[in-house]
């Protein structure tokens, strides 16, 4: 019996959160002293499958490589994992919007329950998951034989990409289901780190006031600090930017070394979302704005003075 | 499925060939609306002091917001001319009557109540739903991504599965085409968006930018009150909703106490700098 982590990729690149999850099986895999495999479904994917096999603890990636999973669409990702549950105790992946749209309809085909989000491993069965947008956190045990799991990515670090030496293995592909057909995708290309493993997030909100002064103000510091940028829900829902920048409870869950929020008032969803960085730095004109109950530095002061006194200090 | 259709065709009676003619008569859509309730979102949660679980006596209960983004979207479908009909259903305790009235105050036709006091999970709330499915025969279920509960995003994902179904999660624009039988469903994705289109029947779950609500008016929460509501008991659909999972404890977040406040950008920056140690 192993443990099997379902990688999360773009058939060319294996995603960080791939290594937050099997961090998590890591931490099962303490108890059970088995295997973790890692499943590489995707098309013309060997760049990634190489990638998977030098993961640090991965002792085989199982690779199948079909035209109908290049787009990771949920039902023949879905098939496909439920036909290599066998022999598998745990099956894991990140909670990203991919492992997120996967994973439950695995759960149910084998009738078992999932366990969201989990930031924590206590036993092999028994895990930490928020609840309520993070103001509360259940302990959950699963009765289930198998337990298939999305790993809050922010709950672990990733291991290490290098060091692995496992053994890749190369299976049929289930049949196409031809359910779902993906038509376009339309992706925010920047240059930018990542939001989600962004070492830092210079993150805006509504007092940002337009989409033009989000860029206007916040780029030129993001830029200095090589930061990734990030939004409350209320920057999103104004249109100052994309839906993809979104903290919050229903948007990216983050946890950097240095978050600095500007202009946001702090709301309890959006707090759910970031407090879990390290250092929250807020600049807000409100004294009273809640996001100054989390913030280790607080700046009382009117952003569009504020941020670019910060860059030419910087 | 193409094979299927084939035969479908070759069979067809002949009135069904006339209402090829008219096909503003087509319209049979069906849409199920699955809706949960739950503490309302103003609400600052509690955590009970033996740690069983969060406090919600005497707590103000609503329709979880993403069911409302459902409810919306369904009944926006109904009344551009592409659904039929829209069924709200909830599962759950007696007072889930009060979320159905909810939605058949916000428009729904109907609704139907699973009625347990057992603590229902999204496996066991999938196939309660897959159930009523089976008998409503639906084209469309729409669904919110998640509860504000429990966060869990599964049930919309478990129900396709157990249905056999296709799925489009966490959409932001839905676009039904009944002739094709095919819906067209951009989703929000961590990288920015996709477009999916779907062979109906099909699985919706809704984003917060789907639509915005509509609010109940006095006049529409009088006539729901004389609406159709089913109540059913699972027994009675031969569903297993025993918990797979048993919460042991539930225990507040580590608390994160407020810091300081720093005068200027100087101290700002000083403070990153030597004592955070974040910034070089």
């Amino acid at each position: 019996m192993s443990i099997l982590v379902i990688a999360e990729h773009d058939n060319l690149t294996l995603k960080v959160a791939t290594r937050n999850a099997i961090a998590a099986a890591a931490k099962i895999n303490i108890t059970l002293a088995t295997e973790i495999h890692v499943l590489v479904a995707g098309v013309a994917c060997g760049d990634v499958a190489q990638q998977a096999a030098a993961v640090a603890g991965v002792a085989k990636v199982i690779v199948a490589d079909a035209a109908h999973y290049g787009d990771q669409t949920a039902e023949n990702l879905a098939a496909l994992i439920v036909a290599q549950a066998g022999g598998h105790t745990h099956i894991l992946a990140a909670a990203t919007s991919n492992g997120k749209n996967i994973l439950p309809r695995v759960a149910a085909l084998l009738d078992v329950a999932q366990i969201s989000d989990i930031i924590a491993v206590l036993d092999v069965d028994t895990f930490v998951r928020p609840i309520y947008a993070g103001n509360a956190l259940a302990t959950v045990k699963s009765a289930d034989s198998v337990k298939v799991i999305t790993v809050r990515t922010t709950g672990f670090d990733a291991v290490e990409a290098s060091g692995g030496s496992a053994i890749i293995e190369n299976i049929q592909a289930s049949p196409d289901l031809g359910q779902a057909k993906l038509v376009s995708r339309e992706l925010t290309k920047s240059a930018r780190p990542e939001l989600a493993a962004a070492k830092i997030i210079v993150s805006g909100g509504r007092g940002m006031g337009s989409g033009e002064n989000y860029h206007k103000v916040l780029e030129p510091l993001a830029d200095k600090l090589g930061a990734a940028m990030g939004a409350s829900r209320a920057a999103v829902d104004a249109g100052f930017v994309s839906n993809d920048y979104q903290v919050g409870q229903t948007g990216k869950i983050v946890a950097p070394q240095l978050y600095i929020a500007i202009g946001i008032s702090g709301a309890i969803q959006h707090l759910a979302g970031m407090k879990d960085s390290k250092v929250i730095v807020a600049i807000n004109k409100d004294p009273d704005a809640p996001i100054f109950q989390v913030a280790d530095y607080g700046l009382v002061a009117d952003l569009f003075q504020a941020v670019p006194e910060l860059v030419a200090a910087l | 499925m193409q094979a299927s259709d084939g035969l479908k065709s070759m069979v067809r009676s002949p009135t069904e060939r006339i209402i090829d003619f008219y096909p503003a008569k087509e319209i049979d859509l069906k849409i199920l609306v699955p809706v949960k309730r739950v503490i309302d979102y103003n609400i600052k949660v509690r955590v009970k002091a033996d740690n069983t679980g969060v406090d919600l006596a005497n707590v103000k209960m609503a329709m979880n917001p993403f069911d409302e983004i459902a409810i919306e979207e369904a009944l926006r479908l109904k009344e551009a001319g592409v659904a039929s009909e829209v069924v709200a259903i909830s599962c759950g305790v007696t007072a889930c009557q009060e979320t159905l009235r909810t939605a058949m105050a916000l428009g729904a036709d109907r609704g139907i109540l699973v009625e347990t006091d057992v603590e229902l999970q999204p496996l066991a709330v999938a196939k309660l739903l897959k159930a009523i499915a089976l008998n409503e025969s639906p084209q469309l279920i729409i669904l919110g991504k998640q509860a504000i509960d429990d966060d869990a995003n599964q049930t919309g994902q478990m129900l396709a599965a157990l249905m056999g179904w296709s799925q489009a999660t966490f959409a932001s624009k839905v676009v039904v085409d009944a002739s094709a039988g095919s819906v067209t469903v951009t989703r929000e994705v961590d990288g920015g968006s996709e477009t999916l289109t779907l062979t109906l029947p099909a699985i919706v779950t809704t984003d917060l930018r789907l639509n915005e609500p509509r609010y109940a008016t006095l006049p529409n929460i009088m006539k729901a009150k004389k609406k159709p509501l089913d109540v059913i008991k699972p027994e009675i659909l031969g569903i297993d909703v025993i918990p797979r999972l048993t919460t042991l404890k539930v225990t507040d977040p580590a608390p994160r106490s407020a810091g300081v406040k720093v005068a200027n950008v100087a101290e700002l920056i000083h403070k990153l700098k030597n004592e955070a140690k974040v910034i070089a």
